[in-house]
């Protein structure tokens, strides 16, 4: 369970993503200081760190949000540092952000058309027809997120954890081949917590995913790997148990 | 009959195909046969602004892009066709007591001796007609373009097209020799020959006019239906989310601007046909902010709600500045706030929560429509 995955492909043992060197400063204070990390093909990993240690800065940065100072984003070998947001994505990296994000005046059921990939341009949406193909996947998908019954409700009228799921859900069909999700389950309920974990453990299938997390019950079951940054640099990284017994860990963050 | 037990007639709900219907009928055999061509011309000039509002609900109502400029392309639609018109009316036998004969008369009272190079353009009606769309559309392109993609919104955008307009007004009022100056382009006679004086050439507008309206209605609710109009939702609600779901925000938000600068100048066009004459008066701050006033008091959320907030508000304001012409500003004024506080999603919304419901109760038709709460139409 813990252990990484294993390398996908023979003809490409590269990473999925490789952050290299990465420094953003603002107005000189360096929010993520030289920061390198890997992450291979179909891993869960959890970036776990003390408050303002630069973890939502991390995926600001990956997904254009911030641009970088200084260093290098490559996915599957492009640079990303350069793209627009909406390049990004379309390059195959999904984010949700930290508070529930969607559209509230919107059905769920129009929440996962909006992220289906398809009709992006102007005139794309313009002339996008929901199909059949397009139904079946959104009722897949939002049989997943536990929102089957629910696909004709507006978005406001869904509870915080609904929510957290139903963003979860519009980047599934996205389908993306990097996930990042920032803290999924902060203000869910204990039942809620279980499902999502369960949820991400079945989602992760085909892709890999990169997760903010306090949680640390929750950080144990997900987490392949785990790497946990103090002011904007890596401090440890590897399985839970290694980090968990390193005694700079135990100081900064997990000691109290 | 049909109409009564299908849901959807293509992208049309059949709410909206009831409400565009009644529209039809009040504006296309009720007014014409209540009222004597006078008012007639002055309810085809209203709903000149009605194209407007119903361009600023896709904008505004539904994009969340609040634009308080929507004088500029009402104004340019108007002056294309104005400029048309004019090089039409001034021909040399028209014109020969002028120093130099065949230009427009305000040119040779300003002492210029040809026709300036954008004008050329203006003598060929087709062209003329390109010009109502692609000017507008294009202007709206550069200022949205620039605007967008530095991501300026909101407040500092409705602020920027006031100064467009502003500025638009004062280049117009200042190069008098090429526009008209202060008084506008006046004087305009026919079209294609066609004396468009005369009362019957009055009727003819005004139902090419009706009939405009109600075809961008229907293009107004296609847009809706589409999934663009759920981007533009979806915009106005979480912007970065758009974004970080693969969309180019800027890409739709200047769509949405370009088709509501489109549609505000097809009312320009129509409205220098209807009453002859196109001015400043009709570009700048205030008439542009008129028209959001006609859009919130018909509910910025309601395509049809828009032709009636327009109707009504420019009712009272001809009642009113009739026997009061002092009080109108203070009764817009009000009626703003009041539309603000008390009525935010304008008439439509006292149509969907108060008479909808009523009514439904009343006829008893068996029929429950779902009390939508937002978009939906005001009849």
């Amino acid at each position: 369970m813990n252990a990484p995955a294993p390398i996908g492909h023979q003809q490409a043992p590269d990473f999925l993503l490789e952050i290299e060197n990465l420094t953003v400063s603002f107005d000189g204070f360096k929010a993520v200081n030289d920061l390198s990390l890997y992450i291979d093909r179909q891993e869960i990993r959890v970036i776990i760190g003390p408050n303002g240690a630069g973890k939502t800065t991390v995926l600001d940065l990956i997904c254009g949000r911030t641009r970088a100072t200084s260093g290098s984003i490559k996915f599957k070998g492009q640079e990303l540092t350069k793209l627009s947001e909406n390049k990004i994505v379309l390059a195959g990296v999904g984010r949700k952000f930290q508070t529930p994000s969607i559209y509230d005046d919107l059905t769920v059921f129009e929440n996962l058309e909006i992220s289906y990939p398809k009709g992006r341009t102007v005139f794309g949406a313009l002339t996008f027809r929901r199909d059949a193909a397009v139904i079946e996947r959104i009722e897949e998908i939002a049989e997943m997120i536990f929102l089957k019954d629910r696909l004709h409700e507006r978005g406001e009228f869904l509870s915080h954890g609904q929510k957290q799921w139903l963003e979860i859900g519009m980047l599934l069909i996205q389908d993306p081949e990097l996930l990042m999700l920032d803290e999924p389950v902060a203000g869910m309920s204990v039942a809620e917590r279980v499902k999502t974990a369960e949820l991400l453990n079945r989602i992760i299938k085909d892709r890999s995913v990169l997760v903010i997390e306090h949680d640390m019950k929750f950080v144990e079951d997900i987490a392949h790997r785990v790497t946990v940054l103090h002011q904007g640099k890596v401090l440890s990284e590897g399985s839970m148990e290694r980090v968990k017994s390193d005694p700079k860990v135990v100081e900064v963050y997990l000691g109290h | 009959m049909t109409l009564l037990t299908k849901d959807r007639f293509g992208f049309l709900a059949r709410s909206e195909l009831i409400g565009l219907v009644v529209l039809a009928l009040l504006i296309v055999v009720v007014l014409p046969l209540a009222l004597d061509i006078f008012r007639l011309n002055l309810v085809g000039k209203y709903l000149t602004y009605a194209f407007v509002a119903v361009g600023l609900v896709l904008c505004w109502g539904f994009g969340g892009i609040l634009s308080l400029g929507q004088g500029i392309f009402f104004g340019l639609g108007g002056y294309c066709m104005a400029m048309f018109l004019k090089l039409e009316s001034s021909s040399v036998e028209n014109t020969k007591i002028q120093s130099t004969p065949g230009i427009p008369d305000f040119m040779d009272w300003n002492q210029l001796t040809s026709l300036p190079w954008f004008w050329q353009p203006f003598k060929s009606l087709p062209l003329a007609l390109i010009a109502v769309v692609v000017v507008p559309a294009a202007f709206a392109f550069v200022i949205g373009t620039a605007m967008f993609k530095r991501r300026v919104g909101g407040v500092y955008f409705a602020i920027i097209t006031q100064a467009v307009a502003a500025i638009l007004t004062i280049l117009i009022i200042g190069q008098q020799g090429y526009t008209g100056g202060i008084n506008g382009i006046t004087d305009l006679r026919t079209l294609l020959g066609w004396d468009i004086r005369t009362d019957h050439a009055k009727y003819v507008l005004y139902f090419v006019n009706a009939a405009l309206l109600i075809g961008v209605l229907v293009l107004g609710y296609f847009v809706r239906a589409s999934k663009l109009g759920r981007i533009l939702v979806a915009m106005r609600d979480k912007e970065d989310r758009v974004r970080f779901s693969g969309y180019s925000v800027a890409g739709f938000k200047t769509f949405v601007f370009c088709l509501a600068a489109v549609l505000a100048a097809l009312g320009g066009a129509m409205f220098t046909l209807q009453v002859g004459f196109m001015s400043p008066s009709f570009v700048g701050i205030v008439p542009s902010i008129e028209m959001v006033i006609y859009t919130a008091v018909g509910g910025r959320l309601s395509l049809i709600g828009a032709v009636y907030g327009t109707l009504l508000v420019n009712a009272a304001k001809t009642a009113l500045s009739e026997s009061f012409p002092q009080l109108w500003l203070l009764g817009l004024g009000g009626l703003f706030i009041a539309v603000v506080l008390a009525f935010p999603d304008g008439l439509a919304g006292i149509w969907s929560t108060h008479v909808a419901p009523r009514l439904a109760r009343l006829t008893k038709s068996g029929s429950s429509t779902p009390v939508v709460p937002t978009g939906s139409p005001a009849e």
